[in-house]
């Protein structure tokens, strides 16, 4: 799923926004998210990017115009709407990439949301990944019509469906939605195609697909894919990537360090009680 | 009113004060913007209680956005402009109908903040009506006032005259946090004096509508005019009643009402939603807390029916206190002490 996350914020400026689905990490660290805050927080630890109070499914850095993830299926809907309206008011030229996944795309929200946004034109990109199971329900047992953009015409705006396993097509594809936003022509609906290796959480038995329908998917892993790409086009070497990869590894290895050795929150009423009201 | 009404001291119903701090927000600060159902056009143009009038001739469409029909979208979008730096008002015609924009208040809105670390603002606020009175029946006559106090992270304001409605939604607008404010239906056509002045109502400060030394009345909206009203009959029996308007929920001034309640020694709480779980509850217990010891009688309640707001207009007023009610729930707590 790593294409949908990297491609889509390729595409979009600094001070643009996003809300990321339930399942966040990757949308927050394609958007200029900190690992060592981000895996602070994972551990709730007081450094964390929510001083341990938000949780992986909140992780936030509203500087970095990352609007949140969020708990509730699809409750980033509503928010990222309000900050295309928010961008539109302040003659900004931003745009928001609301990602949520086919599960999320059953929600009413986003019937509500889509339509607003259509009919005030607002630069939002509603960004489905379909990553075929919202926890083990088979998005085709889920959702009526088997072209999720077929929906798009009902909310009166384009509908792309992407290879969300090609980061490339991931970018272009999201370029285009937010030129369209920031020239005052509304939102767009993107339908990435993708999957899910590993089970929902730690305990899915992952009873309700087959081992080669995993295997088939990772044939077509979008890293590698993207990898070769750039080999391809002389952009790296091999070595490049390679190295690349290493550094990575190390970087995600001091962002645990730092994680484990940073101090829990202060377990007092002052702490527990702060940053409720402004 | 008399004839020599000095220009500070005009009278306003609570319709055109909270028209009156809608348009001077907007002027004072660009970011201020409305959204919601018919706010802009329908009838003279400013909603179906006039609250929203004109703003959208001086302020434009882009300003007063008339929203379709879309609660949640309405509650969701307001929250994600606060956190990008604009401070929405949105309007949910009636309260009832917040019970579908539920995830955006509660989930999203009031927990941001705090979920984040502190690291975002969410200034918006959140208008709508409440209350019985106008044969509006079930779906559009509740007060629910206590399901966004049961939320951490947003504030609620109950305004019942003209002059707080002004004053406290001012202070809504430019608060940093969600505001949830409460209007009640058939009070807009109330008159009451407001300052010609700027002048703000803090949030946490309640207002001694009348001073007494009996007993102490607690009540919001509706129930604080009729306390009044009630307090001039019961002076006729020689009792002598306080009452109190809280303002806003949350913050709660429970040092006023504490004080009170050490000077009367009594005390009654009133409003129109249902008893079960209401507010007076929690207003009871945090005096038992404080003051269980200055206590001469038990607190009693004076609120709505345990029953849905029936259409029929005699059962709706019995379904909602009365000043009747406030009367022989005064008498009981003082019997034998006046």
């Amino acid at each position: 799923m790593e294409a949908c996350a990297v491609g889509a914020c390729s595409a979009l400026r600094p001070d643009d926004y996003i809300t990321a689905t339930h399942r966040g990490h990757g949308h927050c660290i394609a958007k200029g998210g900190r690992l060592a805050l981000m895996m602070s927080e994972l551990l709730g630890k007081a450094t964390g990017y929510c001083k341990g109070k938000g949780r992986s499914m909140q992780i936030a850095d509203v500087d970095a115009g990352i609007l949140g993830a969020n708990g509730i299926v699809g409750g980033g809907i509503g928010i990222a709407t309000g900050a295309a309206l928010s961008a539109r008011l302040r003659g900004a030229g931003q745009v928001c990439v609301c990602f949520f996944g086919d599960g999320g795309f059953n929600q009413g929200a986003l019937y509500e949301c889509a339509n607003l946004a259509a009919i005030w034109k607002l630069p939002v990109i509603y960004l489905c990944e379909n990553n075929k199971y919202a926890m083990s329900t088979p998005v085709a047992s889920a959702t009526a019509v088997a072209d999720l953009t077929a929906r798009a015409a009902a909310f009166g705006m384009p509908g792309i469906n992407v290879d969300g396993m090609d980061a490339i097509a991931m970018r272009e594809a999201v370029f285009e939605a937010a030129e369209r936003g920031r020239r005052g022509f509304g939102p767009s609906l993107v339908v990435a195609d993708t999957y899910r290796y590993e089970g929902h959480n730690v305990g899915d038995g992952q009873r309700y697909r087959s081992r080669d329908e995993v295997d088939q998917w990772r044939a077509s892993d979008p890293i590698g894919r993207f990898a070769e790409a750039c080999h391809r086009a002389g952009l790296v070497t091999e070595d490049d990537t390679n190295r690349i990869g290493a550094e990575v590894v190390t970087e995600l290895h001091a962002a645990v360090e730092f994680a484990h050795a940073s101090p829990e929150p202060t377990a007092d009423l002052a702490t527990l009680e702060d940053d409720l009201f402004a | 009113m008399s004839a020599a009404t000095a220009a500070t001291d005009r009278e306003l119903t609570i319709s055109r004060a909270l028209n009156e701090a809608l348009r001077e927000e907007m002027r004072r600060d660009p970011s201020v913007f409305l959204l919601g159902e018919e706010i802009g056009v329908w009838g003279a143009g400013g909603g179906i209680f006039g609250v929203t009038l004109n703003l959208i001739q001086e302020f434009g469409p882009e300003r007063v956005r008339d929203t379709p029909i879309s609660e949640e979208a309405i509650a969701g979008v307001a929250c994600g402009a606060a956190v990008t730096g604009m401070r929405p008002v949105a309007e949910i015609m009636y309260v009832d109908f917040t019970a579908l924009a539920m995830d955006p208040i509660v989930n999203q809105a009031a927990k941001l903040r705090y979920m984040f670390g502190g690291k975002a603002r969410v200034p918006m606020v959140l208008r709508a009506q409440e209350g019985a009175g106008r044969g509006n029946a079930a779906q559009h006559s509740q007060s629910l006032e206590a399901w966004f106090t049961h939320v951490p992270g947003s504030k609620v304001a109950v305004p019942s005259t003209p002059c707080d409605a002004k004053g406290l939604l001012k202070t809504a607008i430019r608060d940093d946090n969600p505001v949830i404010f409460l209007e009640h239906k058939a009070l807009y056509g109330t008159r009451g004096v407001v300052p010609e002045e700027e002048y703000l109502v803090p949030f946490g400060s309640a207002r001694i509508a009348r001073e007494g030394e009996h007993v102490t009345f607690v009540g919001i909206h509706t129930l604080v005019h009729r306390a009044l009203a009630a307090a001039d009959r019961l002076q006729s029996e020689g009792v002598s009643m306080e009452v109190i308007d809280p303002r806003t929920l949350v913050p709660l001034d429970i040092e006023t009402i504490v004080r009170s309640v050490r000077k009367t020694r009594r005390l009654v709480i009133g409003h129109e939603a249902v008893e079960r779980s209401g507010f007076a509850a929690e207003i009871a217990m945090q005096v038992m807390d404080r003051a269980f010891d200055y206590l001469d009688a038990p607190i009693r309640r004076v609120c709505g029916r345990n029953v849905p707001i029936p259409y029929n207009l005699g059962l709706e007023r019995l379904a909602i206190p009365q000043e009747e009610d406030i009367i022989t729930a005064v008498r009981e707590v003082v019997r034998g002490a006046v």
